[in-house]
């Protein structure tokens, strides 16, 4: 099966093993699936994260359950408007890291950390003063398991900003190799869109 | 204590792995204590803190937190963690060699085998005489494990193993995609699996490796470390899956087209597909368990508008793809060994390719048929029924395949042909009996009876366990450079193969005549059979240890392997035994399929395999 030598550069051993300085075309293809498919694994887990609750709403009388209120939707929705501009300049700072400009990546990253920032910030107040907890029946497990979730997703993706920001500030970046930008607006993107279904079922429907 | 550590054990990068975890592990429970947490949060804590600090000790964040924190990357710590051939510290360090992290999953599976064997064995001691020998407690705690840890070989052994070490090589890459996510895949196990060997000691659990609620929102802390452990091989597995999934689809060598692929490579895709897809589910399936029982929610206790069946609906939706993730490798091992020693092409070739992706996509649709006296909804049984008697066509033509093959082929009875045969003995007896469980009302009867147990048996020990003993043969001498002893593998088969039939078909008429599994007790009736059973199970232990020692002392000094020992075609064969550290020193191009074998006068020189 095997046959004449053929000499190839490309499979080096140690030019592919993840986020390296000189990522390569086939290095850059890799991550981009990995993440990919890391996030379909990410969607299993929200998908069954979201039928337990369908399921459990469903077998409930009345939703929510007497002596509990949902979140008034002002907080939520002013919520949902930040992580949809977020995604906007998330996508900004892709295009900015594709074309290499150090000064357009940070303004725009820059952007994306502070709407998330006050994202969390106004999660973090809506948790404190919601008026019901974990504990609170199934109303409040599958409220908080999801919007938990989310949250620490939403932490995650600000982590990996703010490293990839850092190093575009080094000047690590640049329209060669901006692989790891790339991935984190996919993460970026995929944490959006999960918070617009949870807002949508959770606060909303 | 750092003396007495050196000496036992002796690479630096597990030393301070063992240091960190206990680093971890006292901060966490320190942590909980001043929180004021209960024991079961002080556990969780602990094993957190514990696990980070194993693998932060382990250095399997070293090179993403110096990429993070905008360094430039120590390139010869890279080629360092690559490991030398020949340096055995190797396989006690955070290795990112594909070949090393192959045989440090294998090494464990059998550790693993080995010690969920023994637990077996002590069923078998219990339930050799009618009456409570030991007490029903600790028989619950011992079956509860041996099937947490059999799960656990089952899922990780081909394809950590087996699957880490060929795949690369059978597509002809120097590695997998990721080679340090792969080795942060090995080493988050072996913290979970002390964990699950721990749990005697944390009061046991009684559950079953399926942990269905309410009992396993009551019962002892050795519960919760098992689904703690259990979330965490599946996170391993999750990474892994993703790692095998783009070395597949973007590091073939040039010529290496998909239907050129081996059809191990094809079991394993599919495999992980599987693992990527399901495997979240019954992580958060877990996870909400955890919760009810640390945090206070109410997702499965019925008293506070949860729903318990809800539980056994997600755990399902993974655990029966994972019957799959257990049996695809191990079939995709059988059909590789087949064409070799039949010296004939494989047959169906494209059809069976087609089956395991058929097999991949139909095992989401059949995971109720574990549910039909869970009291779920009346409406779902027949379609759930259907699929699953559907299912049984591409699993066929898969078994037909390994048949097909050795139709007319001029059959080379080594060991690891042995074993094929004896899959297809132990698969036929599986698949039949499947069928009895498929349907309904028959289901309906033998539900929880030792007739589950037997068919459970014959088709995971058929399917994984020989597909696992076939291709740990016939890949020995490439893994180790060495030739195991033939006779000892003959013994070894025979006597397993004896004794696993001896323990596993009286089963059958256990579980009709209504002996029900997972309890320490049966009618007096029932006895002698028992008796005969339990001698037969002691049987299989014993020809296993023939197999480890085996495995050992060829090892150690067996004769030397010249490179293609099996004239086989696959490119894993075409380079040394074993394989030099890079694999290959050029990249191949390839220009055949995997079994040209017999047929019209030879291959074409090129392709030709040197005998």
């Amino acid at each position: 099966m095997t046959a004449h030598a053929h000499t190839t550069d490309r499979h080096e051993p140690l030019d592919h093993m993840g986020f390296g300085e000189q990522d390569s075309h086939e290095a850059r293809g890799n991550i981009l699936l990995g993440v990919k498919l890391a996030i379909l694994s990410e969607i299993m887990l929200f998908g069954a994260l979201f039928a337990a609750y369908f399921v459990i709403r469903a077998e409930s009388g009345e939703w929510p359950p007497a002596g509990l209120e949902r979140p008034e939707l002002l907080l939520p929705g002013l919520n949902t408007l930040l992580l949809v501009a977020s995604s906007g300049t998330m996508q900004l700072g892709v295009r900015s890291a594709s074309t290499g400009e150090r000064s357009r990546i940070l303004r725009w990253l820059g952007l994306t950390l502070l709407l998330g920032g006050i994202f969390i910030v106004i999660q973090g107040y809506e948790f404190a003063t919601n008026g019901f907890g974990l504990g609170s029946g199934v109303f409040g497990s599958t409220f908080y398991i999801l919007t938990g979730f989310h949250g620490a997703h939403v932490l995650i993706g600000l982590a990996f900003i703010a490293i990839v920001a850092n190093r575009a500030r080094l000047g690590l970046v640049s329209a060669d190799n901006h692989v790891a930008v790339e991935s984190t607006s996919y993460y970026w993107h995929f944490v959006d869109a999960v918070w617009l279904f949870l807002f949508s079922t959770l606060y909303v429907l | 204590m750092t003396a007495a550590l050196r000496r036992f054990v002796p690479a630096v990068g597990l030393r301070r792995a063992v240091l960190g975890a206990v680093a971890g592990a006292g901060l966490g429970a320190l942590l909980g204590l001043v929180l004021q947490a209960d024991a079961g949060q002080i556990l969780g804590l602990g094993y957190l803190l514990a696990l980070a600090g194993f693998l932060l000790g382990i250095g399997a964040f070293r090179f993403w937190l110096r990429w993070a924190a905008a360094r430039p990357p120590d390139l010869d710590d890279e080629h360092a963690a690559h490991g030398r051939a020949g340096d055995w510290t190797r396989y006690f360090r955070f290795t990112t060699d594909h070949k090393v992290i192959g045989v440090q999953y294998l090494v464990t599976s059998f550790l693993l085998f080995f010690t969920a064997g023994t637990a077996a064995m002590l069923m078998r001691f219990e339930l050799g005489q009618p009456g409570v020998a030991t007490s029903k407690d600790i028989y619950n705690t011992i079956m509860s494990t041996h099937g947490a840890m059999m799960i656990t070989v089952a899922l990780v052994s081909i394809i950590g193993g087996l699957g880490n070490y060929l795949v690369p090589i059978m597509v002809g890459a120097r590695d997998m995609a990721f080679p340090k996510a792969n080795a942060l895949s090995y080493w988050m196990l072996p913290l979970a699996i002390l964990l699950v060997a721990a749990n005697p000691l944390l009061g046991g659990f009684d559950s079953g490796w399926t942990a269905y609620p309410p009992l396993s929102q009551q019962a002892n802390l050795g519960q919760q470390a098992y689904l703690m452990a259990f979330v965490t091989v599946g996170a391993s597995s999750i990474l892994s899956a993703v790692n095998f999934l783009v070395t597949v689809f973007r590091m073939r060598a040039p010529g290496m087209t998909l239907l050129r692929m081996p059809i191990f490579v094809w079991a394993m895709t599919v495999t992980a597909s599987l693992a990527l897809i399901a495997t979240s589910v019954v992580a958060a399936a877990f996870t909400m368990l955890l919760f009810d029982r640390l945090l206070g929610t109410a997702f499965f206790r019925a008293t506070r508008g949860g729903d318990v069946i809800l539980f056994q609906h997600l755990f399902w939706f993974y655990s029966h793809p994972a019957v799959y993730i257990m049996g695809l490798p191990g079939l995709g091992a059988i059909l590789e060994v087949v064409p070799v020693f039949a010296r004939k092409p494989l047959f169906a070739y494209r059809l069976a390719v087609l089956s395991f992706i058929t097999i991949g996509v139909m095992s989401f649709m059949v995971w109720a048929h574990h549910m039909f006296v869970s009291g779920m909804a009346e409406f779902f049984h027949i379609p759930i029924m259907l699929t699953t008697e559907l299912i049984s066509v591409p699993t066929g033509i898969v078994f037909l395949a390994a048949l097909g093959t050795i139709w007319m082929g001029r059959i080379h009875f080594k060991t690891p042909m042995l074993w094929v045969f004896g899959f297809v003995w132990a698969f036929l007896i599986g698949g039949i009996t499947g069928v009895f469980l498929a349907d309904v009302p028959t289901d309906i009867t033998l539900s929880d009876t030792y007739f589950v147990v037997a068919h459970f048996h014959y088709t995971i020990v058929g399917g994984t366990i020989y597909g696992l003993f076939a291709g740990t043969y016939y890949w020995f001498p490439k893994i180790t450079g060495r030739m195991y002893n033939e006779r000892l593998g003959q013994l070894h088969f025979w006597w397993f193969t004896l004794a696993f039939n001896a323990t596993f078909l009286p089963m059958f008429w256990l579980g009709i005549e209504g002996m029900r599994r997972r309890v320490a007790d049966y009618p007096p009736a029932l006895g002698t059979v028992n008796l005969f059973v339990s001698i037969a199970a002691f049987n299989i232990f014993l020809s296993v240890a023939v197999f480890i020692f085996n495995m050992v002392r060829s090892w150690q000094r067996g004769p030397r392997a010249v490179p293609n020992p099996w004239r086989a075609q696959t490119l894993e064969w075409q380079i040394d035994s074993p394989p030099p550290i890079q694999n290959f020193e050029q990249i191949p191009t390839v220009s055949a399929g995997p079994y040209e074998y017999g047929g019209g006068g030879g291959l074409p020189a090129e392709g030709r395999a040197t005998p």
